[in-house]
């Protein structure tokens, strides 16, 4: 009988970790610190004290954690690390990153494969990268009579309007890059532009199976905006408000689901459909049409769009979990802070000669920590439940999707709005309700 | 003398609301082969099969080979399915030269057929599930298929293209725990292939997606000369195991599936059905073999057939595939003439597909049991 999958072995797992980490201590020795190094000789150094800052004197500044703690804190509360690092573009990144890692090898047990295996030596965790390093080395090549400015701009609107998506969601209290008072008008006002990006794409590719894919991407698109819109109205009926955050903290004792099911499976059934996935892969259908509207890009214009619809599958799992699972609510998991950290700050080497206390810590606050494990927890559930139907379903067609999407979401959306109505004028829930 | 214009390449009148579609040679959806379609909005108005991508000449070439050294190359075709291509051609030439076959080597014929049948479906199955976006489907029966390609091998000594059926016999006996490890196989494989109908063939949305589309009547399958899997999904009871049985078909125990549907979800399930009856037929065959005996009669070096005609078919995956050799006294044959099942449910193609979805093509393609490389020959 063949051999279906190898067999998991510690050894190989613990020498793959152990590789690895010799070799990110290679690279940090021997590329980062000198250049780091190299770097900091060409930089005009400050005198400060009326001593010049050479670059020994600057790493050693870095090194300290008094002095580097309270620098990191207050970059912590700028605009700018919220915009690239935490709650928006590179969380989003690496959870994404995390989603296709998981998304292969779950689909690979799924169907008796092994998945990525060799890449990055444990189970494949660098295939990402490589395939990155791959799709930038690649040529770029564009159809003849394309439309060269819209075509080239398509990709990267679409990375953006997705990292704009993102940008709506808050993760944990007082962690949202944007935080509007219309949040949720500004959600659907962003999801709008993905099917315009999508056929101006399929417009300018000039060419015929791009074409087809980009009209049923509109067809798609537009006709399940509207059952995700109704399903999200019972709960702006209940909580009287359309920001996000607000809609959270009405949340704090039982999550919306509990009182909107069909609310919630209507949206689920909406997001699979405007994030393209299969079932409702109609828009990319291999067999059909080639790749749908993603034919004709080649190179790192494929990679942005992916990056940019898998950055649109955290958000819509994040926009799930925020409106029907609580977002940041959840029971404390993590242990609080000792007071007398917070107060005076933590005392290092006791021992030693020189006494330090460093001020500032915690860095995050008990809150904030335990607020993003939750959120994390229920988004990457929810995510596990998206990718889960590409294992089971096949594609369906694109007159029974819109029958779907008009006949039976719409109709069921409806139900939703009429349960939260009698909910509200019930005196259960909602402004001066019971609970 | 009109000139004949070749597919695609006519002047049409440009009709705005229509568009020309080119589905392949290149395309991941359309086999070794183009299809023009002529879609308005998202019906097919006019469908154009145009297949001959991969022509490479086999009944040519049969002619400047003598009948030993046109085995290799005429499994070609067909190499998924290698043995049962093989199959007419050995019988017919046996008929020729007068050969008797062994018992046993009749036997072993059958059950490397069945397995090989097998191996096709599972192959073809697969593509279908991809078609239609169910990766799963994919994966699956190309991993149990492996189950029957390894025994092949342990059969023939190659994985693919065996060789294995000569005039006269097979070309050597198997090895001896064969009968224990054929049986265990076969009874894997087939707890294997029930569990395909809860992922697949059960699945409501695979049963929204084909039930009712690309349907051919009984009459017009009869009509426009569909065989094997199209012909009994359209409620004709015709194999020609049965109708027709050569070596010891008659002496086998299994049925013929047949479904009255005719639409492209009973064309993918007959197939999947005749897989099960591939196992009782090796089974039954593993059974009543003899246990040893010869398995080939000795042939002279460079055999020449006599003043002769002989036209022998078989029920190959993929429906009848018949072989019609004319000997003229010499080593090589006169003329080979190849009937595959594949071109001949190809005809059944715009048929079907005019006037369905774009979304159609293809289940529906693809459903016809359809192997480009046997059609081009």
């Amino acid at each position: 009988m063949s051999v279906i999958a190898p067999k998991f072995r510690l050894g190989y797992l613990l020498k793959g970790v152990i590789d690895n980490a010799l070799w990110i201590l290679v690279l940090v020795t021997l590329i980062a610190i000198p250049a780091i190094q190299i770097i900091l000789i060409y930089i005009d150094l400050p005198v400060i004290d009326g001593v010049l800052w050479d670059p020994f004197r600057t790493l050693d500044a870095i090194t300290h954690p008094e002095r580097a703690l309270p620098l990191m804190k207050a970059f912590m509360q700028t605009d700018l690390f919220k915009v690239v690092a935490f709650p928006g573009f590179g969380f989003a990144a690496l959870i994404a990153a995390a989603v296709i890692f998981v998304e292969r090898k779950m689909l690979a047990k799924l169907q008796l494969r092994v998945g990525p295996f060799y890449c990055g030596k444990v189970e494949g965790i660098l295939q990402l990268m490589a395939d990155g390093l791959k799709l930038i080395s690649k040529e770029i090549i564009i159809p003849a009579k394309a439309d060269k400015p819209i075509f080239w701009a398509a990709p990267v609107l679409f990375a953006a309007t997705a990292a704009a998506f993102v940008a709506l969601i808050p993760v944990a209290p007082g962690w949202v890059v944007a935080d509007i008072d219309l949040g949720l008008l500004a959600v659907f006002a962003v999801i709008g532009f993905f099917p315009i990006i999508t056929i101006l794409s399929a417009w300018s590719a000039n060419s015929k199976f791009p074409f087809i894919g980009g009209i049923r991407a509109l067809y798609q698109m537009v006709s399940f905006e509207i059952p995700l819109i109704l399903s999200v109205l019972g709960i702006v009926l209940l909580t009287g408000t359309l920001d996000l955050v607000d809609i959270i903290e009405s949340q704090a004792n039982f999550p919306w689901i509990i009182f909107m099911p069909i609310g919630a499976i209507v949206f689920f059934i909406c997001i699979l459909a405007e994030l393209e996935r299969i079932p409702f892969d109609l828009p990319e259908a291999e067999s059909e049409i080639v790749a749908g509207w993603l034919t004709e890009f080649s190179g790192m214009m494929y990679g942005l769009v992916q990056l940019g619809s898998y950055l649109k599958l955290y958000a819509f799992a994040a926009l799930f979990v925020v409106l029907f699972l609580g977002g940041w609510n959840g029971p404390s998991i993590v242990p609080t802070f000792p007071a007398e950290i917070i107060n005076e700050g933590i005392v290092l080497m006791p021992d030693a000669l020189v006494i330090k206390d460093i001020p500032g810590l915690p860095l995050f606050s008990q809150e904030m920590i335990n607020g993003t494990v939750w959120f994390i927890l229920k988004t990457v559930g929810v995510i596990f439940f998206i990718l889960l139907p590409r294992g089971v379903f096949p594609r369906v067609r694109i007159d029974l999707l819109l029958r779907i999407g008009w006949y039976k979401l719409i109709i069921l959306a409806f139900v939703n709005i009429f349960i939260a109505l009698g909910l509200v004028y019930g005196g259960i829930i909602g402004p001066g309700g019971i609970l | 003398m009109t000139e004949q214009v070749l597919p695609g390449l006519q002047l049409e009148k440009v009709d705005d609301r229509i568009m020309t579609l080119n589905v392949g040679p290149q395309h991941p959806g359309s086999g070794h082969m183009r299809i023009i379609l002529r879609v308005d909005g998202d019906y097919i108005v006019h469908c154009d099969p145009d297949p001959g991508y991969v022509h490479r000449g086999e009944e040519k070439m049969a002619e400047y080979r003598n009948y030993i050294t046109n085995i290799p190359h005429l499994e070609r075709p067909v190499i998924h399915d290698s043995c049962n291509i093989l199959y007419p051609y050995c019988l017919g030439v046996e008929e020729l030269l007068g050969l008797e076959v062994p018992e046993r080597a009749k036997y072993l014929r059958v059950i490397a057929a069945e397995l090989n049948r097998c191996v096709y479906t599972q192959y073809w199955l697969g593509i279908y599930g991809i078609f239609l976006g169910h990766s799963t489907m994919f994966m699956w029966p190309v991993g149990d298929r492996e189950l029957f390609v390894d025994l092949l091998e342990k059969m023939t000594g190659a994985r693919v293209t065996h060789s294995y059926f000569v005039p006269g016999g097979i070309r050597n006996d198997v090895p001896p725990n064969f009968e224990d490890v054929c049986l265990r196989y076969v009874n894997y494989f087939e707890k294997r292939i029930k569990e395909y109908a809860d992922v697949f063939y059960d699945n409501p949305i695979l049963i929204s997606r084909t039930k009712d589309t690309g349907v051919l009547s009984k009459e017009d399958a009869i009509k426009l000369g569909t065989t094997g899997s199209v012909l009994r999904a359209s409620g004709v009871d015709f194999d020609i195991r049965k109708k027709e049985p050569y070596d010891v078909y008659e002496e086998l125990d299994f049925d013929t599936n047949v479904l009255k549907e005719g639409d492209s979800y009973a064309r993918s399930k007959i197939p999947w059905l005749d897989m099960f009856q591939s196992c009782r037929i090796i089974r039954d065959a593993l059974q009543k073999m003899p246990k040893s005996g010869s398995v080939r009669v000795k042939l002279k070096p460079n055999p020449k057939g006599g003043d002769a005609e002989v036209y022998r078919r078989v029920e190959s995956g993929r429906g009848a595939l018949g072989m019609h050799i004319v000997s003229k006294g010499k080593p090589q044959p006169y003329r080979l003439k190849m009937s595959v099942g594949s071109f001949r449910n190809l005809i059944a193609m715009p048929h079907l597909l005019t006037g369905e979805k774009l979304g159609n093509l293809p289940p529906v393609y693809w459903s016809l049991n359809y192997w480009p490389v046997e059609a081009d020959r």
